[in-house]
């Protein structure tokens, strides 16, 4: 969308008819080119490509901290502060999971992220029957606020701030951490952090769902209400497309479903009587950063201007907050390869770039080994190093936006742009998200585009190098993080032995006033909050809301 | 005699990654084989049931989670119980190799990490049934 027509450039058609006679001689590498998401690339971009100033700038791009956001969310960006290092980690149980998260602080993290293993993500104590097998392997194993208080022990709530990965239990993680702060004499208003309690991604991506989506979204409605007034400097939900570009999905798809995600997100508060500047300004996002640096760069500010322009024009926001998409991100772990896994860093290292040059608030580099297993120390602390030398070694964080203005990259934005609202439009003519997440429309556009990347590698039209391109005979890799298999028995034994000690009595007439407030219409933040300070485990409380909610049960397709 | 081979694609335990198994669901079906998908959350006696209802010939199952070493060899130690030995049972997923022999030792005929092309699972598949 440019200012600029082709009469104003003079010089273009002799570049064409040189490129005419180039062609004669020596083909291209490829009769298309395309993006990392499979969308068309031009051999050159020009000014016929981009807003040139004047008014179309003003407009599309505008400036750092001001609508329509396309170039940042805060006026000095990076000179101000670097984003937040985070590293998401999290295994075996919380005696494990507190040292390394004091290890990643020593090393320069500035924000914990917490990652919580599967029975927990689904509300399964560890000595569920499902939990078998799974205690401890993907995150840390929490059972009950007792997990909770060794896995904070020695680190200050009011000096860190914390990112949890939980979403259909959401509600019960946070009433244990605002009891553990609590008990570190620290209040509630004092804390940082977020809660990526984004259940409309799990039902299509990511797969940690217990509940039904009414009951699901009126959870999350809660807590957007008890925090606007108790938390208020907690990030209330992470409304994410990582998974969704994991499962597959393009670069648009990514932030269309985002942001469809988003939209039924407010619609849901909304009609729960709450008021869009109360919520709206803690609302945060999540993205990926995949390694088609330009296409990832432009994701993220067409994600920006297409979000300030749903909440200021289709909600009415008018505080500046509450139209500002601020967000997280993650490199892409399904990028990396198995193969040659030292590779990895590199890739970790254009994606991350990306997320920089794109704006985040906050990233997380993957570790090498990832494709692997969980990551080692050492894998770790150079995707930790690797955040760093971008930060104090590239000169990508001196100034604000420094991809603005090129022709390519403006045109991507605006394509991007383009694509998602037509997504969004669809997703509306379907009645909204949660319709077409019931209907499977979205699971179905994402997994036509994981089976044409897949195809696309396979035929070699796609290079994946050590994958499908310059491989090479390897010895199986050695010293992969191994979760002690032990742990889940001890998990158990912990349990049994809090049942023994706990106030039982306390322990149902808490669980017996929260089933009642979850078969009436009040907040269920406070009796939640209630029943994990009585040492209810996370199971009690989740068999609780099952009982009345249902559990959610999806169609089964591919 | 043209009788299509039959797949169920399984996900065992809790794990929510199904990329891989909907990708192979499809490239099997692509293939010509009659392909059935458990979706998330299945228990090794679900998995089993299900692969006895469905009369199926082979059983691949996709896990991330780390949960393998627990979950797969449940599932061939049901099938045996059953009486379906015969049926050939695959793995696939986030699986360190050091642990490939041990589940090897259980049953699984192969165990294919991540990259690996739908291809080579396909021929696999064709060339190591159990019921001819």
């Amino acid at each position: 969308m440019s200012d600029i027509e082709k009469k104003d450039l003079p010089g273009l058609a002799s570049y064409e008819a040189g490129v005419d006679k180039s062609l004669a001689r020596f083909p291209e590498r490829r009769a298309d080119f395309v993006t990392g998401s499979g969308s068309p690339v031009k051999r050159l971009y020009t000014p016929l490509d981009a807003p040139s100033g004047g008014e179309a700038y003003e407009k599309r791009l505008g400036y750092p901290g001001s609508y329509p956001y396309t170039r940042g969310v805060q006026n000095t960006l990076y000179r101000g502060r670097l984003w937040t290092m985070r590293q998401y980690a999290g295994f075996s149980n919380a005696e494990e999971s507190n040292k390394r998260y004091k290890f990643l602080l020593e090393q320069g993290t500035t924000g914990l992220s917490i990652a919580f293993d599967l029975p927990t993500q689904i509300g399964y104590d560890s000595d569920h029957s499902l939990s078998q097998g799974e205690v401890g392997k993907v995150g840390v194993a929490i059972d009950s606020l007792a997990d909770m208080e060794i896995l904070f022990d020695g680190i200050p709530l009011d000096k860190v701030s914390t990112s949890m990965t939980i979403n259909a239990p959401a509600a019960v993680l946070l009433a244990m951490y605002i009891a553990v702060a609590e008990k570190q004499g620290v209040s509630a208003d004092k804390l940082e952090g977020t809660i990526q309690n984004d259940i409309l991604k799990e039902y299509v991506a990511r797969g940690t769902y217990i509940f039904p989506p009414a009951p699901s979204m009126r959870l999350i409605t809660d807590i957007f209400a008890y925090c606007s007034k108790n938390v208020p400097n907690w990030n209330t939900i992470s409304i994410s497309g990582y998974h969704i570009r994991e499962a597959g999905s393009t670069a648009a798809q990514e932030v269309a479903f985002t942001l469809a995600d988003g939209i039924a997100y407010v619609e849901a508060a909304l009609k729960a009587g709450l008021a869009v500047d109360d919520f709206a300004p803690r609302l945060s996002f999540f993205f990926n950063a995949h390694n088609d640096l330009f296409e990832e760069v432009a994701k993220f500010r067409a994600a920006r201007r297409v979000w300030s322009r749903i909440m200021k024009e289709r909600f009415h926001a008018t505080n500046p907050k509450s139209q500002m998409l601020r967000f997280h991100t993650q490199t892409g772990g399904s990028t990396l390869t198995a193969q040659q896994p030292d590779n990895n860093v590199v890739r970790v290292t254009i994606q991350a770039l990306a997320a920089v040059l794109g704006g985040t608030q906050s990233l997380h580099t993957n570790s090498r080994d990832e494709a692997l297993a969980l990551p080692t120390e050492d894998s770790v602390r150079i995707a930790l190093r690797t955040q760093q030398i971008i930060g104090y070694e590239s000169g990508a964080a001196e100034t604000v936006d420094p991809l603005a203005g090129s022709y390519y990259v403006e045109s991507l934005t605006d394509r991007i742009e383009e694509e998602a609202l037509a997504y969004i439009k669809r997703i509306d003519d379907l009645g909204g998200a949660v319709r077409a997440i019931e209907q499977g429309y979205v699971q179905q556009e994402i997994q036509n585009a994981a089976y044409r990347y897949q195809m696309d590698v396979e035929k070699g039209d796609r290079i994946v190098v050590g994958l499908n391109k310059f491989q090479i005979k390897e010895a199986p890799p050695k010293g992969l993080l191994r979760v002690d298999p032990s742990v889940g028995e001890r998990q158990v034994e912990k349990l049994a032995s809090l049942k023994a000690r706990r106030d039982n009595a306390a322990v149902k007439a808490a669980l017996v006033a929260l089933e009642a407030a979850a078969k009436g219409e009040d907040n269920l933040m406070p009796p939640i909050l209630e029943a994990v300070r009585k040492y209810a485990t996370l199971g009690e409380v989740c068999d609780v809301l099952r009982g009345v909610f249902g559990e959610y049960r999806p169609s089964a397709m591919f | 005699m043209d009788r299509k081979i039959r797949v169920l694609v399984a996900k065992p335990g809790l794990d929510g990654h199904d990329r891989g198994a909907k990708v192979i669901a499809r490239a099997l079906r692509d293939d010509g084989m009659e392909v059935i998908y458990t979706g998330l959350r299945q228990t090794p006696e679900q998995i089993v049931q299900a692969a006895m209802q469905e009369d199926v010939d082979v059983i691949a199952m996709s896990l991330l989670s780390g949960a393998h070493n627990h979950l797969f060899p449940r599932v061939t130690e049901l099938l045996a119980e059953k009486g379906i030995g015969d049926v050939l049972v695959i793995g696939g997923g986030v699986i360190p190799e050091d642990d490939i022999p041990f589940l090897k030792s259980k049953g699984i005929a192969a165990v294919f990490g991540p990259g690996t092309p739908t291809k080579t699972t396909i021929e696999f598949i064709r060339n190591n049934l159990k019921r001819k």
